[in-house]
């Protein structure tokens, strides 16, 4: 029997896959050697928001040796029906959304299917359009749900009497900006035919999900498909279902009897793998003199495109944040000639809770009251909703653990009173929430020998650390030291894993990895089994008999901004996030996640924002060099700690997800400082300097 | 043309169009460094060219005949161990761009060269002046605050 001294669960281990990532080793989806027949595919995107597509002419004189073939509705494959209407690609005259994939050129090189592209006379009947969002849209509808499956409005109580009564009220409109995922890696797929089965080396946050959903486009089972995504360069929700690139390389392939690599410019990704849908959020807080919410309502109003609905949860968090008898959200769309709006990194969370943590800001200032104290006067019990107990909350201790950590007990409440040479100075804080979920997959360990265990599961690494972690966690279940595990992930062959996504891939893949393993030691000890070098387990049974109480993680965020009075620029002095996620299974990643997600609310705060041109109906800023993402100067003090959370209703290792509360709340202390520091309240994200400006 | 890249004569035949990044990666089959943007405004495929950091996607090859080209492949350096200590990434796909920048970055400090955040006198290698000098390398994980520390112990080392 195996003894181990020390449980790998909890250390702060190195990334399994780190030094190939710092040797340049590491291989991402375009950067497979796939034979010396490679061609190479480029997208021609619509010119309009919206029109029909007659004809595509081809300059013969253009790459003319080169030019494999130039697909477009008239003359590319039939596919099967498309759950995604967006991967119906080249299948329709239609054109639903400016940067809609409308031809694609194959060709011998890069250079010659790029310049091809270009020159195509695309021949178009333009409509007029309609893409920008507005609260007296005549076109607002109420959808039935939001995602994944909420219903979109709620109510309890009599919210409006409550505000007729109350002594104190809020009632504000905040508004963020459409937003783009913008990973490191553009999505990106090299396919190939071998025979009637189709490989793809493709960029995404789910193998196998991916296999399914291209497979049935092109009528194949899914395992006939061969997803490998062995590293994926950044994801952040848009990589989450198959991307229009997957289908287009795969047609392209077929067509050509070549391998395709289509590798998306930049630029395309603004148009074509999705975003935030922007969003205008009226919140109305009522409370009694010492601060108790007797009503909370949160109103929002975002976009979907023509293709179909796509309803962001941005109201849900509301749902189970604070107490308050009578409370009411609700959620309407409009359908416009934009691209569909996809996840990004806290779809819901991340946008709905800027505006009620800063609406509680502002609620704590009219009431005279710390927020902190407000927010723990109004910590509810139970659900306030459902009124199903909560697994664990620990968002209180988060606040005061974090105030303590942060050094807010000696703050002035009173805004614009810190000055240091040219700059103001202020703090904020805001809290975080983000649901705890897990999601049926399944995991497979073979013994290799004695001391060698090979664990498989098609879960999708995206820099999580998920290869890490779930080396980890097998090595516990089956109490052998992690170097006797080697983890195999990224490949749709494998065992079935469900999305890296919705904080679930540790909880989900974990729970599988931790059944097979147990099975496999279980089965080793009894001494009839024949079968004890290989053992598979399946979630899906237990993950359904789970407790349907609240699982939520929590945290609480504290800024500090310095804006400057002559210039209005505002600098993050401290950023400090405290949470409360469960067991934190790797210290050194999870320290790394949370950063990262404040980080990008950081961006949220202060820099992201695409611009939309009504005229041209599409976003203006389309690349890194305009869509401003937080830089390395950007960055100055930034910290995360957690508290020491046990939780056995959630999963077998007792975790949270944490790859994405470090964004929901994080760009709301930012704006909470920024009032703290000048008094000017910002409520139309992002806080560019030239709406401070003219206010201080 | 002729290239020397990581100690390596190469002689390439390339389309007139074809950017270094290009050549290193779908003609070399060198493809540590990456596209990230195609246009210079991201920082992944910079590799260090006659010593200096470039963003390799803005180059056109054939202007290099005679040049050596360094990739992330041909790298040694203390930076490299450093950024797995420190967690310097996630994702790792601006990862070979950052540490090539850190690598020609501190060539650039030990020379002197100032920055725009270096006072008068000579620059000390401070976590501002690290985080001024490297923007150029954007990082959508934000591995950022790892990356400062491990630039700076692998330069005192």
């Amino acid at each position: 029997m195996t003894t181990t001294t020390e449980r790998a669960v909890g250390q702060p281990i190195e990334r399994i896959e780190g030094p190939d990532k710092v040797r340049g080793a590491a291989r991402y989806a375009a950067e497979y050697q796939v034979g010396d027949d490679l061609a190479y595919a480029w997208v021609a995107q619509s010119p309009v928001a919206s029109g029909t597509l007659n004809g595509v002419t081809v300059d013969p004189l253009v790459e003319a040796d080169d030019v494999l073939a130039v697909l477009w509705h008239g003359n590319a494959p039939r596919l099967a029906e498309a759950d995604d209407p967006e991967l119906a690609v080249l299948q329709s005259e239609r054109i639903s959304y400016r940067g809609q994939a409308l031809a694609l050129v194959v060709a011998r090189t890069f250079e010659a299917a790029r310049r091809a592209a270009a020159t195509l006379q695309l021949d178009i009947a333009e409509d007029p359009h309609d893409t920008v969002l507005r609260t007296d849209h005549p076109e607002l509808y109420a959808p039935e749900k939001v995602n994944p499956a909420f219903p979109a409005a709620t109510s309890s109580g009599d919210v409006d009497a409550a505000f007729e009564a109350a002594p104190v009220t809020v009632d504000v409109t905040y508004s963020t900006p459409a937003l783009h995922n913008s990973p490191m890696e553009p999505h990106a797929t090299t396919a190939l035919w071998a025979g009637d089965d189709l490989v793809l080396y493709d960029s995404n946050q789910h193998p196998p999900g991916i296999a399914a959903t291209v497979g049935a486009l092109f009528d194949l089972p899914p395992e006939r498909v061969h997803v490998i995504t062995e590293h994926v360069g950044g994801g952040f929700g848009s990589k989450g279902t198959a991307r229009p690139n997957a289908v287009l390389a795969a047609m392209a392939a077929k067509v050509t009897g070549r391998p395709v690599r289509l590798a998306l410019p930049r630029q395309a990704l603004f148009s074509m793998v999705g975003h935030r849908t922007p969003t205008i959020q009226r919140v109305r807080l009522a409370a009694a003199e010492d601060g108790r919410l007797t009503a909370i309502d949160h109103e929002v109003v975002e976009h979907s495109s023509r293709l179909f609905e796509f309803a962001e949860q941005t109201a849900v968090a509301t749902r189970h944040m604070y107490a308050a008898p009578n409370r009411r959200t609700g959620h309407q769309l409009v359908r416009l000639d934009m691209p569909t709006p996809r996840w990004m990194r806290a779809p819901g969370e991340a946008p709905g809770m800027v505006a009620l943590e800063c609406a509680m800001d502002e609620l704590a200032v009219a009431l005279s009251l710390d927020p902190i104290e407000l927010r723990v006067r109004n910590e509810p019990s139970v659900e306030p909703e459902s009124g199903v107990p909560f697994s664990s909350r620990h968002y209180v201790e988060c606040l005061r653990r974090g105030a303590d950590r942060f050094g807010w007990h000696d703050r002035d409440p009173r805004p614009r009173q810190r000055r240091e040479g040219d700059w103001w100075i202020g703090t904020g804080v805001a809290g975080a929430t983000y649901p705890t979920m897990a999601q049926p997959s399944t995991a497979r360990v073979r013994r290799l020998a004695a001391d060698s265990y090979e664990v498989s599961i098609a879960a999708a690494d995206l820099g999580t650390g998920a290869r890490t972690i779930l080396t980890q966690i097998a090595a516990d279940a089956l109490e052998v030291p992690v170097s006797q595990v080697r983890m195999r992930i990224g490949d749709s062959t494998l065992p079935k894993a469900s999305v890296a996504g919705g904080s679930s891939g540790s909880a989900s893949w974990g729970w599988a990895v931790t059944g097979a393993c147990r099975a496999l030691r279980s089965s080793s000890s009894s001494s009839s089994s024949s079968s004890s070098d290989e053992a598979t387990f399946d979630s899906s049974e237990l993950i359904e008999k789970q407790e349907k109480d609240g699982k939520h993680a929590f945290g609480a965020h504290f800024a500090e901004v310095r804006v400057d009075a002559v210039t209005g620029e505002v600098r993050v002095s401290r950023l400090f996030g405290m949470f409360a996620a469960g067991k934190i299974l790797n210290p050194r990643t999870a320290r790394s996640q949370f950063l990262g997600g404040m980080i990008m609310g950081m961006g949220m705060a202060l820099h992201e924002e695409s611009v939309l041109d009504p005229a041209m109906g599409t976003w203006v800023n389309h690349d890194l060099a305009e869509y401003h993402i937080p830089a390395h100067a950007d960055i100055e003090s930034i910290e995360a700690e957690w508290l020491d959370e046990q939780d056995d209703q959630l999963n077998p290792m007792g975790s949270k997800g944490i790859g994405e509360i470090g964004i929901v709340g994080s760009p709301a202390a930012i704006l909470n400082a920024i009032w703290h520091a000048t008094g000017v309240r910002i409520r139309d994200l992002p806080a560019r300097l030239d709406k401070i400006l003219p206010h201080i | 043309m002729d290239l020397v890249v990581n100690g390596a004569e190469q002689s390439l035949d390339l389309d007139p169009r074809t950017t270094l990044l290009d050549a290193l990666r779908e003609h070399l089959g060198l493809t540590g460094a990456k596209k990230g943007c195609d246009h210079g405004q991201c920082g992944a495929c910079t590799v260090l060219l006659d010593g200096r950091r470039v963003n390799s996607c803005l180059i056109l090859a054939i202007t290099l005949s005679g040049s050596e080209v360094t990739t992330i492949e041909g790298v040694d350096h203390p930076v490299q161990q450093k950024f797995l200590e420190h967690d310097g990434f996630q994702c790792g796909y601006c990862t070979p761009g950052q540490i090539c920048s850190a690598v020609g970055m501190l060539d650039e400090f030990s020379q002197g060269w100032p920055s725009a955040v270096t006072g008068s006198g000579p620059p000390d290698l401070s976590d501002p002046e690290i985080r001024e000098r490297m923007s150029g390398n954007l990082c959508r994980c934000g591995a950022y605050p790892n990356m400062v520390p491990a630039i700076r112990e692998a330069a005192e080392r």
